[in-house]
């Protein structure tokens, strides 16, 4: 028997993967929960239908999420991680000792547990003693601090669903609030390569860029994401992500890494002409075929 | 809940028959031309298949809205049954059209009629088609949050006193704002003075299906009600309902009459079918849907309170009179103290945050929450005005507050609307008598009205209310340079 997932990337293009069994499936109040064994990826963690990670590659999109901003900012202690019921970025924050506090927002507890049973590896993360998990809407929990975090991730699923909230400029406003002077806000950012999600990186950097002196984004490389361009947003109050790169400080550190280096952390910031023109190109038009395929 | 129902409200005539008929897959050789959607396959694809096979002609299977004998007859009896009224009313050009035929069907030519100046623009387009004079009632206002009330107790004995001819008496429950005065008193006195009363409840369908919200105008004995199910009830827009209370019994059919006179003989099926489903809705499950909106509505009050610069208002300001109520759902909002006018933040929360609103005035905005509301989006709007004051919060000198203007009323509308008029330029006007409406929309509620002296004060308000953005309406030159005033 085969068995298939199956996820719709763009209109006319889908990713399968190969399963071999279903460990989790749970409606929660916000999505549907899946946690599949497959052959190639490992353990597959998907979310309404969406795939949020694999064990097999989650290394590139946690360690750029995590590592690009602790380069940069030279003494991070509090942190926000919002989103992330998975623990992987968690798992790359706790490398860093000086790191006092973290908060993490995740609007469905069904995902942390579903991760804690099924993910170890990466959900172990939540037992560590600096690590504060509240069960809340992103947006709910940023707008009542102040002046608080030296870094925020916004680790968060498409802009569709439970996550759309967590997409606007009311967002981003709060978490400007939210961050100490000097802070940093990383999010993930989209692809922007089919039109629709296209459309998507263009909204948010249109709605985040105002509020931040310091707005760059930069880019990996990921697989099992729609088309597998990936971007992160940086935004940042002072620290400029490659003028305040502290190459040598963080190779001392000796973190563990597959994916991320310095040299690397410098290239991602060079975007492909078809991304800048999509971000800077006002008269750029992108069409939009609505039309859902029929299964 | 306030009445029993008598009927099984589990029933939808009229939707069952519109399935029924679709699924006999009868051959259209009649109108809608599109036939079900494949003469225009565009318009097909972006409403949808359904959208379209639905949108039918009037038979016999379907009934027919100028003389209903059988599904929208029954349609109509349920929701008769469900409001607490004698009969009910399908409407498909808006809740306009159901105040229109409240007022021509108790007022006619000369005659007088009591109202508040704060009524919408509907209730004055009625008085121009029939004649009728308005007695105005100053509905007065909260100083601080330049809000207009409902209608003070007194003052409607007074014009009922001075005015001992009237008609009716027509009543906003509630304003926009939400905001409602004494129904069950006035529908006291102005009986008792031999009155008609007339309600229009544009913003009130959900009074009828909650315990926990105000009396309606069929629970408090009123004549006649302008229902908007499509603003907070959940049909489609431009569906509504006219309601008679008991007291109007053997009345239906010359409603009907008046009713006729102005609506099309080509009612859309799918403003009616979006009636009675959500009729059935709302009979069903109100009780439940409505406490869940009351909830939203009280969680974003307390959080907007919390924050700072600006205030939610809410029961506290109730006073027993001209704000005997209020209704929780609305979700009003002072804006004016953190130094935006309500318009200003009507226009940033669109434009900057992608929420849309329901109306902003001089010193207020609006939020509507009704059957579709999610928790997420309130914590959406709720972050984006916390955004807005760390972004844009100044101060409220120079701001003006929304006053209660006057109207000095020379002739009835209709006589100024038909007089012979010339066009000046709107701040030349003062002096002359106006022939049109000025509105700032939304609300929709007049500044100017036919037959009203054009008075400095009002020119002023006009000058500011465009100058901070908001969409000015009613005049016959579309760019509102000019203003038609009768010829001196």
């Amino acid at each position: 028997m085969e068995l298939w997932f199956s996820e719709r990337q763009s209109t006319g293009v889908r990713l399968q993967i190969k399963v071999d069994r279903s460990l989790y499936t749970a409606q929660s109040k916000y999505q549907r929960i899946d946690i599949l064994q497959t052959q190639e990826f490992g353990k597959i963690l998907v979310l309404d239908g969406t795939l949020m990670l694999t064990e097999k590659d989650e290394f590139i999109y946690h360690e750029m999420m995590v590592h690009v901003p602790m380069a940069v900012h030279p003494h991070v202690r509090k942190v926000l991680l919002i989103g992330a019921g998975d623990g992987g970025a968690l798992s790359r924050l706790l490398l860093y000792p000086e790191i006092e506090h973290i908060d993490v927002v995740e609007i469905d507890k069904e995902v942390i547990e579903a991760c804690r049973t099924y993910l170890p590896n990466l959900a172990q993360s939540f037992d560590d003693s600096r690590v504060h998990v509240e069960i809340a809407d992103g947006l709910r929990f940023v707008r009542q601090k102040l002046d608080l975090y030296d870094l925020i991730l916004v680790d968060s699923t498409d802009p569709f669903g439970p996550g759309e909230g967590l997409f606007t400029r009311e967002f981003y406003g709060n978490c400007y609030n939210a961050l100490k002077e000097d802070g940093i806000l990383v999010n993930q950012h989209e692809s922007p390569f089919y039109p629709q999600d296209a459309k998507e990186v263009r909204n948010i950097y249109k709605k985040t860029r105002p509020i931040f002196p310091i707005n760059l984004l930069y880019q990996a490389h990921i697989p099992t994401y729609p088309s597998g361009h990936w971007l992160f947003g940086f935004f940042s109050k002072r620290y400029h992500p490659l003028e305040d790169l502290d190459e040598a400080g963080w190779k001392e550190k000796n973190i563990p890494t597959r994916y991320y280096n310095p040299s690397l952390h410098r290239g991602a910031f060079a975007l492909p002409t078809y991304v800048l023109d999509l971000l800077h190109n006002e008269e750029l038009e992108m069409e939009i075929d609505d039309d859902e395929d029929e299964d | 809940m306030w009445h029993e129902y008598l009927m099984n409200q589990q029933k939808a005539p009229l939707y069952q028959a519109l399935k029924k008929y679709r699924d006999n897959r009868i051959v259209p050789f009649d109108v809608p031309g599109h036939k079900q959607g494949r003469g225009n396959p565009e318009l097909t694809k972006f409403l949808g298949k359904s959208c379209l096979g639905a949108d039918m002609n009037s038979s016999k299977p379907l009934d027919n809205l100028i003389h209903p004998v059988s599904v929208i007859r029954d349609a109509q009896d349920l929701a008769a049954d469900a409001f607490g009224a004698d009969s009910a009313f399908f409407m498909v050009n808006g809740t306009s059209s159901s105040v229109q035929a409240m007022v021509m069907t108790v007022v006619g030519e000369g005659d007088e009629i009591i109202m508040p100046r704060n009524v919408h623009r509907s209730a004055i387009n009625a008085l121009i088609l029939t004649g009728a004079k308005p007695i105005y009632v100053d509905p007065g206002q909260n100083e601080a949050l330049g809000i207009p009330l409902a209608m003070p107790i007194a003052k409607v004995e007074e014009a009922i006193t001075n005015h001992p001819n009237a008609k009716a008496v027509l009543v906003n429950n509630p304003t926009y704002y939400g905001v409602c005065g004494d129904l069950e008193k006035i529908v006291k006195i102005a009986h008792k003075a031999g009155m008609r009363v007339l309600v229009d409840e544009a913003h009130g369908t959900h009074f009828y299906f909650s315990e926990d919200l105000l009396p309606s105008a069929m629970e408090v004995g009123a004549d006649m009600a302008a229902v908007s199910i499509h603003k907070t009830g959940g049909s489609l827009t431009q569906s509504s309902m006219l309601l008679l209370g008991k007291s109007m019994e053997g009345w239906d059919g010359y409603v009907r009459q008046i009713i006729n006179l102005t609506q099309t003989t080509s009612a859309s099926y799918l403003l009616m079918s979006s009636l009675d489903i959500s009729r059935r809705n709302l009979a069903l499950h109100g009780e439940a849907i409505y406490s869940e909106v009351i909830r939203l509505a009280q969680y974003a009050r307390e959080e907007i309170k919390a924050l700072d610069g600006f205030y939610a208002f809410g029961e506290e300001l109730c006073d027993g009179d001209a704000f005997k109520y209020f209704d929780k759902t609305k979700l009003s909002i002072h804006t004016r103290s953190m130094g935006l006018s309500g318009i200003e933040v009507y226009d940033i929360l669109r434009d900057d945050y992608g929420i849309q609103i329901e109306f902003g005035d001089l010193g207020n905005i609006l939020a509507i929450l009704s059957v579709g509301d999610t928790e997420a989006n309130i914590e959406r709007l709720i972050a984006a005005l916390a955004d807005i004051y760390r972004t844009r919060r100044g101060s409220p000198k120079g701001l003006l507050s929304n006053e209660y203007i006057a109207p000095t009323v020379v002739m009835s509308p209709k006589e100024a609307f038909f007089a012979p008029t010339i066009s000046v330029p709107i701040e030349d006007s003062e002096g002359y008598v106006c022939s049109e409406f000025v509105m700032c929309y939304p609300p929709g509620i007049p500044i100017l009205a036919p037959g009203e002296l054009v008075t400095h004060d009002q020119l002023d308000y006009i000058r500011y209310a465009k100058e901070k953005g908001s969409s000015m309406s009613g005049t016959e030159d579309i760019t509102l340079q000019n203003l038609n005033v009768l010829a001196p």
